[in-house]
């Protein structure tokens, strides 16, 4: 399974949304209706999943479903 | 459900388990079913050790070294554990100590080890337990305070500050964890008969005691009984909340 197909797996296990809605450009907030507190669920679980951490800073970047891709493929590669 | 199987398949684990009201709180819950990972800061070596009595009553039971004042031991410890058991289901945050004096003689050393172990213990293993918890969609943390937070009293102002704090984590806690259907409460012991009341002024004793309207002191057990039913599944729709249990003492 390909990052991005994991990402959304666990995006649509997690939050209560719509499975269709779950695309790459969908941003978090504004699209998917998420709030901060299911966010951070969110990332907590990310964190867990890829042995990462998303230092608080990077998080205020990370506005659509592409962009946690983008994160956590950059990251993972990295070890 | 029988109540002596209630816990049957859980695990859990109690800081400040090998001595006082925290090893009564690991009997309660082993009792109970629970696999219990007995943690404190020192070892006991006797054969009366707290995981060596739950077992040789047949219960299941280790022990693990433990500062809460660690951050990352408790981060590490806590994840160990639940690995090694497979899950972890119960938190009881019972770690705590306490260095009386009035503020105005309070030196910044008595101040700050009391709220390091009590309070901020609390929080390195809630936050432990937290990540756990909120994967596995499922757990109970609770967090032991004192009547003193709600009341005060002279002599223990970081005492009273750290429990008091502790009611506040909880609460948050609570709010955060809800969604996964996991409960967070505190438990406020009054009077309890242990180490830390032994060791107060006779007359201090017989002064309190006077006071409470059941007109005993309270047993760890007392204790330790509210623990395990919140630890259960009969508790499951209490949550943000602390109970009082002190013999009517404090009313609230």
């Amino acid at each position: 399974m390909s990052i991005k197909d994991q990402v959304i797996a666990l995006i649509i296990e997690n939050l209560e949304v719509d499975a269709q809605a779950v695309v790459p450009e969908a941003k978090f907030i504004e699209d998917l209706g998420v709030s901060s507190m299911d966010l951070w669920e969110l990332v907590l679980v990310m964190e867990d999943e890829f042995d990462l951490e998303v230092p608080d800073e990077d998080l205020e970047k990370i506005v659509t479903i592409q962009d946690a891709i983008s994160f956590i493929e950059s990251h993972v590669e990295k070890k | 459900m029988a109540m002596h199987a209630e816990l049957e398949g859980k695990v859990a684990l109690v800081t400040g388990g090998g001595r006082g009201i925290g090893r009564s709180i690991c009997f309660a819950l082993a009792r109970a079913g629970a696999a219990v990972v007995v943690a404190d800061v020192i070892e006991d070596a006797s054969a009366d050790a707290t995981h060596k009595s739950i077992e040789a009553r047949g219960g299941v039971a280790v022990f693990k070294r433990l500062d809460v004042t660690d951050f990352d031991a408790a981060q590490a410890m806590i994840a160990g554990a639940a690995e090694e058991f497979d899950g972890l289901d119960i938190l009881v945050n019972n770690a705590g100590v306490n260095q009386d004096q009035v503020v105005g003689r309070m030196k910044p050393e008595q101040w700050k080890r009391v709220i390091e172990v009590n309070l901020t213990g609390c929080f390195n293993c809630c936050r432990a337990a937290s990540r756990i918890m909120v994967r596995e969609r499922r757990g109970r943390i609770i967090n032991v305070s004192s009547i003193v937070a709600a009341i005060g009293r002279a002599g223990q102002a970081n005492y009273a500050a750290s429990k008091a704090g502790i009611e506040g984590l909880t609460r948050s806690l609570a709010l955060e964890l809800a969604h996964r259907g996991i409960t967070v409460n505190a438990v406020a012991p009054g009077y309890i008969d242990s180490e830390m009341t032994r060791a107060l002024p006779q007359q201090v004793q017989k002064e309190i005691l006077g006071r409470v309207p059941l007109k005993r002191a309270g047993s760890a057990e007392d204790v330790a009984s509210l623990v395990a039913f919140l630890a259960g599944p009969r508790a499951a729709y209490i949550t943000g909340q602390t109970i009082h249990v002190n013999g009517g003492l404090y009313l609230g």
